[in-house]
Protein backbone atom coordinates (compact mmCIF):
# COMPACT_ATOMS: atom_id res chain seq x y z
CA UNK A 1 0.00 0.00 0.00
CA UNK A 2 2.81 2.32 0.93
CA UNK A 3 4.36 2.07 -2.50
CA UNK A 4 1.03 2.98 -4.12
CA UNK A 5 0.88 6.20 -2.08
CA UNK A 6 4.48 6.98 -2.87
CA UNK A 7 3.69 6.47 -6.53
CA UNK A 8 0.65 8.71 -6.30
CA UNK A 9 2.74 11.36 -4.59
CA UNK A 10 5.36 11.12 -7.30
CA UNK A 11 2.67 11.52 -9.98
CA UNK A 12 1.27 14.56 -8.21
CA UNK A 13 4.76 16.01 -7.92
CA UNK A 14 5.42 15.47 -11.61
CA UNK A 15 2.11 17.02 -12.58
CA UNK A 16 2.81 20.07 -10.45
CA UNK A 17 6.28 20.38 -11.95
CA UNK A 18 4.81 20.09 -15.42
CA UNK A 19 2.22 22.72 -14.60
CA UNK A 20 4.95 25.00 -13.30
CA UNK A 21 6.84 24.53 -16.55
CA UNK A 22 3.72 25.64 -18.48
CA UNK A 23 3.40 28.77 -16.45
CA UNK A 24 7.09 29.53 -16.90
CA UNK A 25 7.05 28.68 -20.60
CA UNK A 26 7.36 31.71 -22.87
CA UNK A 27 4.93 30.00 -25.26
CA UNK A 28 3.46 32.44 -27.74
CA UNK A 29 4.08 35.43 -25.50
CA UNK A 30 4.43 38.42 -27.76
CA UNK A 31 7.60 40.46 -27.61
CA UNK A 32 5.59 42.10 -30.40
CA UNK A 33 3.40 43.87 -27.85
CA UNK A 34 5.60 46.95 -28.15
CA UNK A 35 5.42 47.03 -31.96
CA UNK A 36 3.83 49.98 -33.68
CA UNK A 37 0.97 48.36 -35.58
CA UNK A 38 -0.65 51.56 -36.78
CA UNK A 39 -2.10 51.59 -40.27
CA UNK A 40 -0.79 55.07 -41.11
CA UNK A 41 2.93 55.72 -40.98
CA UNK A 42 5.49 58.23 -42.19
CA UNK A 43 8.14 56.85 -44.52
CA UNK A 44 11.67 56.26 -43.22
CA UNK A 45 13.14 59.51 -44.56
CA UNK A 46 9.95 61.48 -44.00
CA UNK A 47 9.14 62.02 -47.69
CA UNK A 48 5.69 60.41 -47.66
CA UNK A 49 2.81 59.47 -45.41
CA UNK A 50 1.29 56.08 -46.25
CA UNK A 51 -1.84 54.30 -45.07
CA UNK A 52 -2.89 50.72 -45.62
CA UNK A 53 -6.34 49.24 -45.73
CA UNK A 54 -6.72 45.46 -46.10
CA UNK A 55 -9.58 44.60 -48.47
CA UNK A 56 -10.96 41.88 -46.21
CA UNK A 57 -13.00 42.24 -43.05
CA UNK A 58 -10.55 40.08 -41.13
CA UNK A 59 -7.03 39.06 -42.11
CA UNK A 60 -6.99 35.28 -41.94
CA UNK A 61 -3.93 33.12 -41.91
CA UNK A 62 -3.23 31.63 -45.33
CA UNK A 63 -5.82 33.64 -47.26
CA UNK A 64 -4.72 35.50 -50.35
CA UNK A 65 -6.07 39.05 -50.30
CA UNK A 66 -5.49 42.63 -51.47
CA UNK A 67 -4.65 45.86 -49.67
CA UNK A 68 -5.18 49.45 -50.71
CA UNK A 69 -2.11 51.59 -50.12
CA UNK A 70 -2.71 55.32 -49.97
CA UNK A 71 0.29 57.61 -50.39
CA UNK A 72 0.46 61.31 -49.63
CA UNK A 73 3.34 63.71 -49.81
CA UNK A 74 4.73 65.07 -46.57
CA UNK A 75 2.58 68.13 -47.30
CA UNK A 76 -0.56 65.99 -47.39
CA UNK A 77 -1.40 65.92 -51.12
CA UNK A 78 -2.31 62.57 -52.67
CA UNK A 79 0.56 61.11 -54.70
CA UNK A 80 -0.31 59.40 -57.97
CA UNK A 81 2.01 57.75 -60.47
CA UNK A 82 4.52 56.57 -57.89
CA UNK A 83 6.40 53.33 -58.46
CA UNK A 84 5.45 51.01 -55.62
CA UNK A 85 7.38 47.90 -54.62
CA UNK A 86 6.36 45.41 -51.94
CA UNK A 87 8.58 43.33 -49.68
CA UNK A 88 8.30 41.90 -46.23
CA UNK A 89 8.57 38.82 -44.11
CA UNK A 90 8.93 37.48 -40.61
CA UNK A 91 12.01 38.90 -38.89
CA UNK A 92 11.86 36.13 -36.26
CA UNK A 93 11.97 33.30 -38.78
CA UNK A 94 14.54 34.32 -41.39
CA UNK A 95 12.02 34.33 -44.18
CA UNK A 96 10.25 36.72 -46.49
CA UNK A 97 6.61 36.80 -47.51
CA UNK A 98 5.10 33.53 -48.71
CA UNK A 99 3.89 35.35 -51.82
CA UNK A 100 5.29 38.12 -54.02
CA UNK A 101 2.59 40.81 -53.82
CA UNK A 102 2.50 43.48 -56.50
CA UNK A 103 0.96 46.89 -56.99
CA UNK A 104 -1.35 46.00 -59.87
CA UNK A 105 -3.38 49.17 -60.32
CA UNK A 106 -3.14 52.87 -59.58
CA UNK A 107 -6.65 53.82 -58.49
CA UNK A 108 -6.19 57.61 -58.42
CA UNK A 109 -6.29 59.93 -55.44
CA UNK A 110 -2.99 58.51 -54.21
CA UNK A 111 -4.54 55.05 -53.89
CA UNK A 112 -2.90 51.88 -55.16
CA UNK A 113 -4.22 48.32 -55.33
CA UNK A 114 -1.71 45.80 -53.95
CA UNK A 115 -2.65 42.20 -54.75
CA UNK A 116 -1.28 38.84 -53.67
CA UNK A 117 -0.76 39.42 -49.95
CA UNK A 118 -0.77 36.34 -47.74
CA UNK A 119 0.34 35.68 -44.18
CA UNK A 120 0.99 31.99 -43.85
CA UNK A 121 1.92 31.84 -40.19
CA UNK A 122 0.92 33.37 -36.90
CA UNK A 123 3.34 35.89 -35.43
CA UNK A 124 5.02 39.15 -36.33
CA UNK A 125 5.04 40.17 -39.98
CA UNK A 126 6.56 43.22 -41.66
CA UNK A 127 5.23 44.64 -44.92
CA UNK A 128 7.57 47.16 -46.53
CA UNK A 129 6.54 49.39 -49.41
CA UNK A 130 9.09 51.15 -51.57
CA UNK A 131 7.75 54.45 -52.92
CA UNK A 132 9.49 56.15 -55.82
CA UNK A 133 8.30 59.51 -57.18
CA UNK A 134 9.92 62.79 -58.30
CA UNK A 135 10.29 63.80 -54.63
CA UNK A 136 12.57 60.79 -54.10
CA UNK A 137 12.62 57.14 -53.14
CA UNK A 138 11.64 56.15 -49.64
CA UNK A 139 10.30 53.11 -47.78
CA UNK A 140 7.56 52.65 -45.25
CA UNK A 141 7.17 49.58 -43.04
CA UNK A 142 3.98 48.31 -41.45
CA UNK A 143 3.91 45.76 -38.65
CA UNK A 144 1.24 43.19 -38.25
CA UNK A 145 0.80 40.47 -35.64
CA UNK A 146 -1.40 37.59 -36.65
CA UNK B 1 -5.74 7.05 -4.94
CA UNK B 2 -8.91 9.07 -5.23
CA UNK B 3 -7.02 12.21 -4.39
CA UNK B 4 -4.40 11.57 -7.03
CA UNK B 5 -7.05 10.68 -9.60
CA UNK B 6 -8.73 13.99 -8.90
CA UNK B 7 -5.53 15.88 -9.44
CA UNK B 8 -4.81 13.94 -12.62
CA UNK B 9 -8.22 15.02 -13.91
CA UNK B 10 -7.43 18.58 -12.86
CA UNK B 11 -4.28 18.63 -14.98
CA UNK B 12 -6.32 18.11 -18.10
CA UNK B 13 -8.46 20.12 -20.45
CA UNK B 14 -9.66 22.40 -17.65
CA UNK B 15 -6.21 23.93 -17.35
CA UNK B 16 -6.10 25.13 -20.93
CA UNK B 17 -6.38 28.90 -21.14
CA UNK B 18 -9.07 30.44 -23.32
CA UNK B 19 -6.38 31.39 -25.84
CA UNK B 20 -5.13 27.80 -25.91
CA UNK B 21 -8.65 26.46 -26.29
CA UNK B 22 -9.20 28.77 -29.27
CA UNK B 23 -6.02 27.44 -30.90
CA UNK B 24 -7.07 23.85 -30.19
CA UNK B 25 -10.40 24.43 -31.93
CA UNK B 26 -8.63 26.12 -34.86
CA UNK B 27 -6.57 22.95 -35.36
CA UNK B 28 -9.56 20.63 -35.26
CA UNK B 29 -11.75 19.38 -38.07
CA UNK B 30 -14.64 21.55 -36.91
CA UNK B 31 -12.61 24.46 -38.34
CA UNK B 32 -12.17 22.80 -41.74
CA UNK B 33 -13.91 24.98 -44.34
CA UNK B 34 -16.13 23.45 -47.01
CA UNK B 35 -14.17 21.88 -49.85
CA UNK B 36 -12.98 24.85 -51.92
CA UNK B 37 -14.14 25.06 -55.52
CA UNK B 38 -11.54 24.37 -58.19
CA UNK B 39 -12.28 26.88 -60.95
CA UNK B 40 -9.42 25.44 -63.03
CA UNK B 41 -11.34 22.16 -63.38
CA UNK B 42 -14.91 22.47 -64.61
CA UNK B 43 -15.38 18.74 -63.98
CA UNK B 44 -14.16 18.96 -60.37
CA UNK B 45 -17.59 18.23 -58.93
CA UNK B 46 -18.97 16.10 -61.75
CA UNK B 47 -19.83 12.67 -60.28
CA UNK B 48 -19.28 10.90 -63.60
CA UNK B 49 -15.81 12.44 -63.85
CA UNK B 50 -15.07 11.40 -60.26
CA UNK B 51 -16.21 7.85 -60.99
CA UNK B 52 -13.98 7.65 -64.06
CA UNK B 53 -11.16 9.17 -62.03
CA UNK B 54 -11.56 6.50 -59.35
CA UNK B 55 -11.34 3.81 -62.02
CA UNK B 56 -8.23 5.37 -63.54
CA UNK B 57 -6.62 5.84 -60.12
CA UNK B 58 -6.55 2.07 -59.56
CA UNK B 59 -5.94 0.96 -63.17
CA UNK B 60 -2.45 -0.44 -63.70
CA UNK B 61 -2.85 -0.21 -67.44
CA UNK B 62 -2.18 3.52 -66.90
CA UNK B 63 1.57 2.75 -67.11
CA UNK B 64 4.19 1.66 -69.58
CA UNK B 65 4.71 -1.80 -68.08
CA UNK B 66 1.09 -2.33 -67.01
CA UNK B 67 2.10 -2.71 -63.38
CA UNK B 68 1.80 0.82 -61.95
CA UNK B 69 -1.30 2.76 -60.99
CA UNK B 70 -1.70 5.84 -58.78
CA UNK B 71 -2.62 3.35 -56.04
CA UNK B 72 0.78 1.62 -56.33
CA UNK B 73 2.27 4.42 -54.21
CA UNK B 74 -0.96 5.98 -52.91
CA UNK B 75 -2.20 2.81 -51.19
CA UNK B 76 -5.85 2.97 -50.21
CA UNK B 77 -5.38 1.05 -46.95
CA UNK B 78 -2.26 3.04 -45.96
CA UNK B 79 -3.57 6.62 -45.96
CA UNK B 80 -2.85 6.72 -49.71
CA UNK B 81 0.93 6.56 -49.17
CA UNK B 82 3.41 3.68 -49.29
CA UNK B 83 5.47 3.65 -46.05
CA UNK B 84 8.69 3.94 -48.09
CA UNK B 85 11.38 6.63 -47.83
CA UNK B 86 11.21 7.06 -51.62
CA UNK B 87 8.26 6.27 -53.88
CA UNK B 88 8.69 3.26 -56.19
CA UNK B 89 6.91 2.94 -59.54
CA UNK B 90 8.65 1.88 -62.73
CA UNK B 91 11.79 3.08 -60.94
CA UNK B 92 12.62 4.84 -57.68
CA UNK B 93 11.80 8.51 -57.25
CA UNK B 94 13.77 10.87 -55.03
CA UNK B 95 10.85 11.92 -52.82
CA UNK B 96 8.58 10.40 -50.20
CA UNK B 97 5.03 9.65 -51.43
CA UNK B 98 2.58 12.11 -49.88
CA UNK B 99 -0.70 10.96 -48.28
CA UNK B 100 -3.89 12.24 -49.91
CA UNK B 101 -6.48 12.92 -47.18
CA UNK B 102 -7.55 16.55 -47.52
CA UNK B 103 -5.32 17.08 -50.55
CA UNK B 104 -7.99 19.11 -52.39
CA UNK B 105 -7.99 21.81 -49.71
CA UNK B 106 -4.44 22.96 -50.49
CA UNK B 107 -3.21 25.38 -53.16
CA UNK B 108 0.11 23.63 -53.92
CA UNK B 109 0.96 20.03 -54.75
CA UNK B 110 4.06 17.88 -54.22
CA UNK B 111 6.60 18.67 -51.50
CA UNK B 112 7.91 21.57 -53.55
CA UNK B 113 4.59 22.87 -54.93
CA UNK B 114 5.66 22.25 -58.52
CA UNK B 115 2.00 21.98 -59.54
CA UNK B 116 -0.84 24.36 -58.67
CA UNK B 117 -3.91 22.19 -59.15
CA UNK B 118 -4.84 18.67 -58.24
CA UNK B 119 -5.41 17.75 -61.88
CA UNK B 120 -2.05 19.14 -63.01
CA UNK B 121 -0.47 17.19 -60.15
CA UNK B 122 -2.09 13.95 -61.27
CA UNK B 123 -0.52 14.32 -64.72
CA UNK B 124 3.09 14.61 -63.62
CA UNK B 125 3.65 11.03 -62.37
CA UNK B 126 2.01 9.65 -65.52
CA UNK B 127 4.87 11.02 -67.63
CA UNK B 128 7.65 10.45 -65.12
CA UNK B 129 9.90 7.56 -66.25
CA UNK B 130 10.36 6.55 -62.59
CA UNK B 131 6.62 6.38 -61.95
CA UNK B 132 4.00 5.43 -64.60
CA UNK B 133 6.54 6.02 -67.38
CA UNK B 134 3.93 6.60 -70.11
CA UNK B 135 3.62 9.33 -72.72
CA UNK B 136 0.79 11.69 -73.59
CA UNK B 137 -0.12 9.97 -76.83
CA UNK B 138 0.03 6.59 -75.06
CA UNK B 139 -2.58 7.79 -72.55
CA UNK B 140 -4.75 9.40 -75.24
CA UNK B 141 -4.83 6.13 -77.22
CA UNK B 142 -5.48 4.16 -74.04
CA UNK B 143 -8.45 6.37 -73.12
CA UNK B 144 -9.95 5.93 -76.57
CA UNK B 145 -9.54 2.15 -76.51
CA UNK B 146 -10.41 1.40 -72.88
CA UNK B 147 -12.79 4.18 -71.81
CA UNK B 148 -13.84 5.95 -75.04
CA UNK B 149 -17.56 5.90 -74.32
CA UNK B 150 -17.26 6.99 -70.68
CA UNK B 151 -14.79 9.70 -71.61
CA UNK B 152 -17.01 11.13 -74.34
CA UNK B 153 -20.09 11.20 -72.11
CA UNK B 154 -18.18 13.51 -69.75
CA UNK B 155 -15.77 15.47 -71.89
CA UNK B 156 -17.30 15.33 -75.37
CA UNK B 157 -15.89 13.76 -78.54
CA UNK B 158 -12.39 12.32 -78.50
CA UNK B 159 -10.15 13.60 -81.29
CA UNK B 160 -9.16 11.53 -84.31
CA UNK B 161 -6.01 9.79 -83.17
CA UNK B 162 -5.44 7.66 -86.29
CA UNK B 163 -2.42 9.72 -87.35
CA UNK B 164 -1.11 10.25 -83.81
CA UNK B 165 1.98 8.17 -82.87
CA UNK B 166 1.47 5.47 -80.27
CA UNK B 167 4.20 6.68 -77.97
CA UNK B 168 5.12 10.36 -78.10
CA UNK B 169 5.51 13.12 -75.56
CA UNK B 170 7.55 16.23 -74.81
CA UNK B 171 9.23 14.75 -71.70
CA UNK B 172 10.11 11.20 -72.72
CA UNK B 173 13.09 9.55 -74.39
CA UNK B 174 14.72 11.13 -77.41
CA UNK B 175 12.59 8.98 -79.72
CA UNK B 176 9.39 9.94 -77.86
CA UNK B 177 10.32 13.61 -77.92
CA UNK B 178 11.10 13.64 -81.63
CA UNK B 179 7.86 11.79 -82.39
CA UNK B 180 6.07 14.51 -80.39
CA UNK B 181 7.93 17.28 -82.20
CA UNK B 182 6.88 15.78 -85.53
CA UNK B 183 3.17 16.08 -84.65
CA UNK B 184 1.21 19.14 -85.80
CA UNK B 185 0.41 21.77 -83.14
CA UNK B 186 -3.26 20.82 -83.57
CA UNK B 187 -2.53 17.16 -82.88
CA UNK B 188 -0.44 18.12 -79.87
CA UNK B 189 -3.19 20.29 -78.49
CA UNK B 190 -5.81 17.60 -79.03
CA UNK B 191 -3.68 15.08 -77.14
CA UNK B 192 -2.90 17.60 -74.39
CA UNK B 193 -6.64 18.17 -74.05
CA UNK B 194 -7.32 14.45 -73.53
CA UNK B 195 -4.35 14.23 -71.18
CA UNK B 196 -5.55 17.20 -69.11
CA UNK B 197 -9.04 15.67 -68.90
CA UNK B 198 -7.52 12.47 -67.49
CA UNK B 199 -6.01 14.62 -64.74
CA UNK B 200 -9.32 16.41 -64.20
CA UNK B 201 -11.16 13.09 -63.74
CA UNK B 202 -8.55 11.78 -61.27
CA UNK B 203 -8.70 15.10 -59.39
CA UNK B 204 -12.51 14.91 -59.22
CA UNK B 205 -12.11 11.54 -57.49
CA UNK B 206 -9.36 12.76 -55.15
CA UNK B 207 -11.58 15.62 -53.98
CA UNK B 208 -13.59 13.01 -52.10
CA UNK B 209 -10.61 12.10 -49.89
CA UNK B 210 -11.43 14.13 -46.79
CA UNK B 211 -9.49 14.05 -43.52
CA UNK B 212 -10.96 11.62 -41.00
CA UNK B 213 -12.03 12.56 -37.52
CA UNK B 214 -9.50 11.69 -34.81
CA UNK B 215 -9.59 11.56 -31.04
CA UNK B 216 -8.05 15.03 -31.00
CA UNK B 217 -11.02 16.36 -33.02
CA UNK B 218 -13.52 14.76 -30.65
CA UNK B 219 -11.60 16.24 -27.70
CA UNK B 220 -11.64 19.69 -29.34
CA UNK B 221 -15.34 19.46 -30.08
CA UNK B 222 -16.17 18.60 -26.48
CA UNK B 223 -13.89 21.45 -25.40
CA UNK B 224 -15.61 23.94 -27.72
CA UNK B 225 -19.11 22.99 -26.61
CA UNK B 226 -18.12 22.85 -22.94
CA UNK B 227 -19.80 19.48 -22.48
CA UNK B 228 -18.40 16.77 -20.27
CA UNK B 229 -16.19 14.67 -22.55
CA UNK B 230 -17.50 11.17 -23.16
CA UNK B 231 -15.66 8.02 -24.15
CA UNK B 232 -13.19 8.66 -26.97
CA UNK B 233 -13.33 12.42 -26.40
CA UNK B 234 -10.62 12.76 -23.79
CA UNK B 235 -6.90 13.28 -23.95
CA UNK B 236 -4.62 12.06 -21.19
CA UNK B 237 -2.60 14.49 -19.09
CA UNK B 238 0.46 13.40 -21.07
CA UNK B 239 -1.27 14.13 -24.39
CA UNK B 240 -2.55 17.52 -23.20
CA UNK B 241 0.95 18.41 -22.06
CA UNK B 242 2.15 17.52 -25.57
CA UNK B 243 -0.61 19.61 -27.09
CA UNK B 244 0.44 22.61 -25.02
CA UNK B 245 4.03 22.17 -26.15
CA UNK B 246 2.86 21.82 -29.75
CA UNK B 247 1.07 25.17 -29.69
CA UNK B 248 3.45 26.77 -27.17
CA UNK B 249 7.12 26.28 -26.45
CA UNK B 250 7.84 23.83 -29.26
CA UNK B 251 6.11 26.17 -31.76
CA UNK B 252 5.08 23.32 -34.07
CA UNK B 253 1.80 25.06 -34.83
CA UNK B 254 3.63 28.01 -36.33
CA UNK B 255 3.72 26.02 -39.57
CA UNK B 256 1.54 23.00 -38.73
CA UNK B 257 -1.49 25.19 -38.36
CA UNK B 258 -5.20 25.17 -39.18
CA UNK B 259 -7.35 22.05 -39.34
CA UNK B 260 -5.06 20.31 -41.83
CA UNK B 261 -2.03 21.18 -39.70
CA UNK B 262 -0.16 22.79 -42.56
CA UNK B 263 0.24 26.42 -43.61
CA UNK B 264 0.39 25.43 -47.32
CA UNK B 265 3.63 27.37 -47.63
CA UNK B 266 7.29 26.35 -47.97
CA UNK B 267 9.94 26.29 -45.27
CA UNK B 268 13.58 25.35 -44.92
CA UNK B 269 13.81 23.45 -41.65
CA UNK B 270 17.36 22.17 -42.10
CA UNK B 271 16.30 18.65 -43.02
CA UNK B 272 19.46 16.73 -43.98
CA UNK B 273 20.22 15.83 -47.59
CA UNK B 274 20.25 12.15 -48.52
CA UNK B 275 23.58 10.81 -49.72
CA UNK B 276 23.32 9.39 -53.20
CA UNK B 277 20.27 11.40 -54.30
CA UNK B 278 20.60 14.24 -56.81
CA UNK B 279 20.81 17.76 -55.39
CA UNK B 280 17.37 18.80 -54.17
CA UNK B 281 16.69 22.54 -53.77
CA UNK B 282 13.00 22.16 -52.94
CA UNK B 283 10.71 25.09 -53.66
CA UNK B 284 13.51 27.01 -55.41
CA UNK B 285 13.00 24.60 -58.30
CA UNK B 286 9.30 23.94 -57.65
CA UNK B 287 8.47 27.64 -58.15
CA UNK B 288 10.19 27.63 -61.55
CA UNK B 289 8.59 24.33 -62.55
CA UNK B 290 5.04 25.44 -61.81
CA UNK B 291 5.53 28.70 -63.71
CA UNK B 292 6.67 26.71 -66.74
CA UNK B 293 3.97 24.02 -66.51
CA UNK B 294 1.65 24.19 -69.56
CA UNK B 295 -1.13 22.76 -67.37
CA UNK B 296 -0.94 25.50 -64.72
CA UNK B 297 -3.78 27.82 -63.71
CA UNK B 298 -2.87 30.38 -66.39
CA UNK B 299 -2.44 27.79 -69.14
CA UNK B 300 -4.86 27.05 -71.97
CA UNK B 301 -6.14 23.83 -70.39
CA UNK B 302 -7.18 25.58 -67.19
CA UNK B 303 -10.86 26.47 -66.99
CA UNK B 304 -10.18 29.53 -64.81
CA UNK B 305 -9.43 33.11 -65.76
CA UNK B 306 -6.35 34.91 -64.43
CA UNK B 307 -8.34 36.34 -61.51
CA UNK B 308 -8.54 32.85 -60.02
CA UNK B 309 -4.77 32.36 -60.35
CA UNK B 310 -3.54 34.61 -57.53
CA UNK B 311 -1.45 31.87 -55.94
CA UNK B 312 0.45 31.36 -59.18
CA UNK B 313 0.60 35.01 -60.24
CA UNK B 314 2.01 36.15 -56.91
CA UNK B 315 4.31 33.22 -56.25
CA UNK B 316 7.71 34.06 -54.82
CA UNK B 317 10.33 33.20 -57.44
CA UNK B 318 13.43 34.54 -55.70
CA UNK B 319 15.40 31.31 -55.36
CA UNK B 320 17.48 32.59 -52.44
CA UNK B 321 14.34 32.61 -50.28
CA UNK B 322 13.23 29.17 -51.42
CA UNK B 323 16.37 27.05 -51.21
CA UNK B 324 15.48 23.64 -49.72
CA UNK B 325 12.08 24.91 -48.61
CA UNK B 326 9.37 22.23 -48.54
CA UNK B 327 5.67 22.18 -47.75
CA UNK B 328 4.78 21.16 -44.20
CA UNK B 329 2.73 17.98 -44.61
CA UNK B 330 -0.48 17.56 -42.67
CA UNK B 331 0.23 15.85 -39.36
CA UNK B 332 -3.10 14.06 -39.42
CA UNK B 333 -2.25 10.38 -39.41
CA UNK B 334 1.48 11.13 -39.39
CA UNK B 335 2.14 9.06 -36.27
CA UNK B 336 1.21 5.86 -38.11
CA UNK B 337 3.02 6.56 -41.37
CA UNK B 338 6.79 6.74 -40.89
CA UNK B 339 9.27 7.50 -42.35
CA UNK B 340 9.24 11.30 -42.26
CA UNK B 341 10.36 14.28 -44.35
CA UNK B 342 10.53 14.75 -48.11
CA UNK B 343 12.89 11.86 -48.68
CA UNK B 344 12.03 9.76 -45.65
CA UNK B 345 15.09 11.01 -43.77
CA UNK B 346 13.75 10.20 -40.29
CA UNK B 347 12.53 6.74 -39.31
CA UNK B 348 10.59 7.74 -36.19
CA UNK B 349 8.68 10.66 -34.70
CA UNK B 350 11.33 10.75 -32.00
CA UNK B 351 13.96 11.54 -34.63
CA UNK B 352 11.69 14.26 -36.00
CA UNK B 353 11.20 15.88 -32.58
CA UNK B 354 14.94 15.62 -31.85
CA UNK B 355 15.69 17.34 -35.17
CA UNK B 356 13.36 20.26 -34.47
CA UNK B 357 14.73 20.67 -30.95
CA UNK B 358 18.34 20.65 -32.15
CA UNK B 359 17.68 22.90 -35.18
CA UNK B 360 20.82 22.01 -37.14
CA UNK B 361 22.08 24.23 -39.95
CA UNK B 362 20.53 23.47 -43.35
CA UNK B 363 22.61 21.63 -46.00
CA UNK B 364 21.94 24.71 -48.15
CA UNK B 365 19.83 27.81 -47.72
CA UNK B 366 18.89 29.11 -44.30
CA UNK B 367 16.95 27.05 -41.76
CA UNK B 368 14.05 28.90 -40.13
CA UNK B 369 14.40 26.87 -36.93
CA UNK B 370 15.73 28.02 -33.61
CA UNK B 371 16.94 25.43 -31.08
CA UNK B 372 14.35 24.57 -28.42
CA UNK B 373 15.16 23.04 -25.05
CA UNK B 374 12.91 20.05 -24.64
CA UNK B 375 13.32 17.54 -21.84
CA UNK B 376 13.10 13.83 -22.45
CA UNK B 377 9.63 13.87 -20.94
CA UNK B 378 8.51 16.79 -23.10
CA UNK B 379 9.67 14.98 -26.25
CA UNK B 380 7.54 12.00 -25.24
CA UNK B 381 4.59 14.27 -24.53
CA UNK B 382 4.81 15.80 -28.01
CA UNK B 383 4.82 12.34 -29.57
CA UNK B 384 1.89 11.30 -27.38
CA UNK B 385 -0.05 14.31 -28.67
CA UNK B 386 0.81 13.54 -32.31
CA UNK B 387 -0.62 10.06 -31.78
CA UNK B 388 -4.01 11.58 -30.91
CA UNK B 389 -4.08 12.89 -34.51
CA UNK B 390 -3.88 9.35 -35.82
CA UNK B 391 -6.60 7.47 -34.00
Amino acid sequence: MKSVWLYALAVVGLMLAAFGAFVASPGASPPQAALDQSRTRTSAAGLYVASVEPQVAEIRQGELHAWILTVKTAGGSPLDDAVITVEGGMPDHNHGLPTAPEMTQSLGGGRYLVEGIKFSMTGWWELKFGISAPAGTDTVTFNLVL
Amino acid sequence: MLASAGILGGCGADDLTDAEKAIVVSLSLSSLPALPADPTNRYADDPAAAALGATLFFDQRMSRDGAVSCATCHKIDRQFQDDLPLGKGAGTTNRRTMPLAGVAWGPWFFWDGRRDSLWAQALAPLEDPREHAGTRTFYAHFMKEAFGERYERIFGPLPDLSAVPADAGPLGTEAQRSAWAAMTPMQQEAVDRVFSNIGKAIAAFERSLAPEETRFDRFARALATGKVPGAGETLSAEEIAGLRLFIGKAACSTCHTGPRLTDDSFHNTGVPAVTGLPEDIGRAKGAMDVAADPFNCLGRFSDAGPDACGELRFTVRDASQLERAYKPPSLRGAATRPPYMHAGQFATLREVVDHYAAAPAAPSGLSELHPIELSERERQQLIAFLETLAN
